[in-house]
C-alpha cells in the first residue's frame, strides 16, 4: 500500500490533519461551539466555487473565506449580542447560498466540486501535502504556545476577562484556527465531514480522559488513529476514505462510551 | 481589640491610604431605557473590609456587582475600584471574581489543578508553561482551601462545596486585592456553606483582602460579616447584620 506515492501522500495529509482538527475542535467543544466546523465549512464552500471560478487555489481561498467568517461569527457573538448559535447560522447559510450562486454561474465547475464536498485524500499532490504540513504545523505551534492562555478563556470566560486576561485575541485565535483546520481538512475527509473530525475525537477522548490535558492529547492520537485505520480499510475494501474515516472516530466514540458503562 | 479596629483588621493593605477599596458615587443603571434597575447608589468599601450583599433576586444585587467589576458601564455617577475607574487594567490590584453557576466550559474532566492555574493567567502571562513562581502561587491557592490533596482529581469528582473551595481557589491564585464571589452557596449544602464562610473571613484576616460576596441569602456569612447590604433598586439598609430589622431578615437564616 504504501509502494504508492499517492497512498504516501495521503497518510501524510491525513496525518496532520488527524492530530490538528480533533486539538482545534477541543477548544470549541468546549466552548459548545461543536458546530461551528460546520458553519465554516459552508463558508469555505463558497471560498471553494469562487477559486475554481477564478483559477486561484481553491484550499487558499477557501481559506481566506472560512477566517473571515470566523472572525464575523466572533464579533456578532461577543458584540452584536447575539445568541452563538443564531450568529452560526447567519454566517452558514450566507456561506451555502453564496457557494450555490457561484457554481451556478461556471461551467464545468459540477465534477471539481465534488472533491471538495466529499473529499478526494488520494488525488492530492506533492505541493498540497507542503501546504496541509506547514499550515498544520503553524497550528499546532500556536496551541502549544498559547495552550493555557486558550484554555483559561474557555474554562472561564468572564473570569478571565475581569481579571484582564485578553479573551477577545484569544477567542479571535480559536476562531482563526478553525477556519484553518476546515480549509486544510477538505480534501481529507471533504467539507460535509470536516467538524464529525474536529469534534468526534473530542467527545470520544472526553469520556475516558482524566484531565483537560490528558483529553486534548487522547483526542489527539484517536484522529490521527482514525485517519490512519480509515484510510487503509478505505484502500483495502476500496471504500470512500473520507466516509470511512469519520465513521471510524464514530465507532471510537460508540468504544468510549461503552467502555465507560 | 474592639470592634470597630477589627473590622478594618490590622493587616496592611494593598494601596492603603483612604483610597476605598470599591467606592460608587451615584450610580443608576438601566439594561433598558425606562427600566431602572439600580439608581442613586452610593457605596464605600475600605481595603480589607468584608461586605456581604444580599437582596431579593432581580433586586439589581448582580448588577451593582457587574459594574465593580466593569462588565457594565453606570449610566449616572461613577465606579471606582482602588480609585481607578471599574474595568480600567491594573497590574498590582488584580480581581478575583467568581462567576453565578460558574460556566465550567464543556463536558472535558478539568483537575483542580488545572482550574486554579487558570486564575493564574493574567499575572504570568498566556504563554508558554507557568514559571517556577506561578506555580507555587498556584500551590499556595490550592493549600490555602485544603484541597492539597484532591489536586489531580476531576473538579466533578468533588463534592459542590469542594467544587466552590476550588473556584475560591481558582480566584485566590491571582494574589487579588479584591475578592467577588456572586452566590457562592449555590449547590452547597449547609455545613460546607458554614466553613465557607470561615474560610473568607480566614482569607479576609489573613491577606486583607476585600470581599465582596452577593448572594440572596446570607445564612452562610452572617456569623462572620461584619456589614451587610441590603439591595433593592437602591440601598436599603447598610449596617450591622444584627441590626437588620426584622420584616427584612433572611428566613433561611438558622440560629
Amino acid at each position: 500500500m504504501l509502494d504508492l506515492e499517492f497512498m504516501r501522500l495521503a497518510f501524510a495529509a491525513g496525518a496532520v490533519v488527524g492530530v490538528l482538527a480533533p486539538a482545534v475542535g477541543f477548544f470549541l467543544v468546549e466552548r459548545r461551539q461543536a458546530l461551528i466546523g460546520d458553519g465554516l465549512g459552508h463558508v469555505a464552500f463558497a471560498g471553494v466555487a469562487a477559486g475554481i471560478l477564478l483559477d486561484v487555489s481553491p484550499v487558499l481561498v477557501a481559506l481566506a473565506f472560512a477566517v473571515l467568517g470566523a472572525i464575523v461569527v466572533e464579533l456578532l457573538r461577543s458584540r452584536a449580542g447575539a445568541a452563538g448559535d443564531q450568529a452560526l447560522a447567519l454566517v452558514f447559510y450566507v456561506g451555502i447560498a453564496l457557494g450555490v450562486v457561484l457554481v451556478s454561474s461556471g461551467s464545468g465547475l459540477d465534477a471539481n466540486i465534488l472533491q471538495y464536498l466529499f473529499g478526494s485524500i488520494l488525488t492530492v499532490t506533492r505541493s498540497d501535502v507542503w501546504l496541509v504540513v506547514a499550515l498544520g504545523i503553524g497550528g499546532l505551534a500556536t496551541i502549544g504556545v498559547l495552550y493555557r492562555g486558550l484554555v483559561g478563556a474557555v474554562v472561564d470566560e468572564e473570569g478571565s476577562r475581569v481579571a484582564g486576561v485578553p479573551v477577545d485575541g484569544l477567542n479571535a485565535v480559536v476562531a482563526v484556527l478553525a477556519a484553518l483546520t476546515v480549509a486544510l481538512s477538505m480534501r481529507v475527509v471533504g467539507i460535509l465531514l470536516v467538524a464529525a473530525l474536529m469534534v468526534l475525537p473530542v467527545t470520544a477522548a472526553s469520556r475516558i480522559a482524566w484531565s483537560l490535558r490528558s483529553t486534548l492529547l487522547l483526542s489527539m492520537a484517536i484522529g490521527v488513529g482514525s485517519v490512519v485505520a480509515g484510510l487503509t480499510i478505505a484502500y483495502y475494501a476500496d471504500l470512500a476514505p473520507g466516509g470511512t474515516i469519520v465513521l471510524v472516530a464514530a465507532g471510537a466514540y460508540v468504544a468510549t462510551v461503552s467502555a465507560k458503562r | 481589640m474592639t470592634g470597630a479596629q477589627d473590622r478594618q483588621s490590622g493587616v496592611s493593605l494593598p494601596g492603603g491610604g483612604d483610597t476605598p477599596a470599591v467606592e460608587l458615587r451615584g450610580v443608576s443603571f438601566a439594561y433598558r431605557p425606562g427600566v431602572p434597575v439600580l439608581s442613586g447608589v452610593s457605596l464605600s468599601a475600605d481595603p480589607g473590609e468584608f461586605v456581604a450583599i444580599a437582596g431579593p433576586n432581580g433586586g439589581g444585587k448582580t448588577t451593582l456587582l457587574r459594574l465593580v467589576l466593569g462588565l457594565e458601564r453606570p449610566l449616572v455617577g461613577e465606579v471606582r475600584v482602588f480609585g481607578r475607574p471599574a474595568g480600567s487594567r491594573s497590574r498590582d490590584r488584580q480581581i478575583g471574581y467568581l462567576p453565578q453557576r460558574a460556566r465550567l466550559g464543556g463536558d472535558a474532566p478539568v483537575t483542580v489543578r488545572e482550574i486554579v492555574s487558570a486564575g493564574r493567567l493574567a499575572p504570568a502571562g498566556v504563554t508558554g508553561p507557568l514559571r517556577r513562581r506561578d506555580r507555587e502561587a498556584v500551590d499556595r491557592a490550592i493549600g490555602r482551601v485544603g484541597l492539597e490533596e484532591r489536586a489531580s482529581a476531576p473538579l466533578r469528582t468533588l463534592s459542590g462545596g469542594l467544587q466552590q473551595r476550588a473556584l475560591i481557589a481558582k480566584a485566590l491564585a491571582g494574589e487579588p486585592a479584591l475578592l467577588v464571589l456572586d452566590e457562592p452557596t449555590t449547590g452547597v449544602d449547609a455545613e460546607s456553606q458554614e466553613s465557607l464562610g470561615v474560610l473568607l473571613e480566614e482569607l479576609r484576616r489573613e491577606l486583607g483582602v476585600t470581599i465582596l460576596y452577593v448572594s440572596h441569602e446570607f445564612g452562610a456569612v452572617e456569623h462572620v460579616v461584619r456589614r451587610l447590604v441590603l439591595v433593592r433598586g437602591g440601598i436599603l439598609f447598610d449596617g450591622l447584620p444584627g441590626d437588620l430589622p426584622g420584616v427584612w431578615h433572611d428566613p433561611s437564616h438558622r440560629h
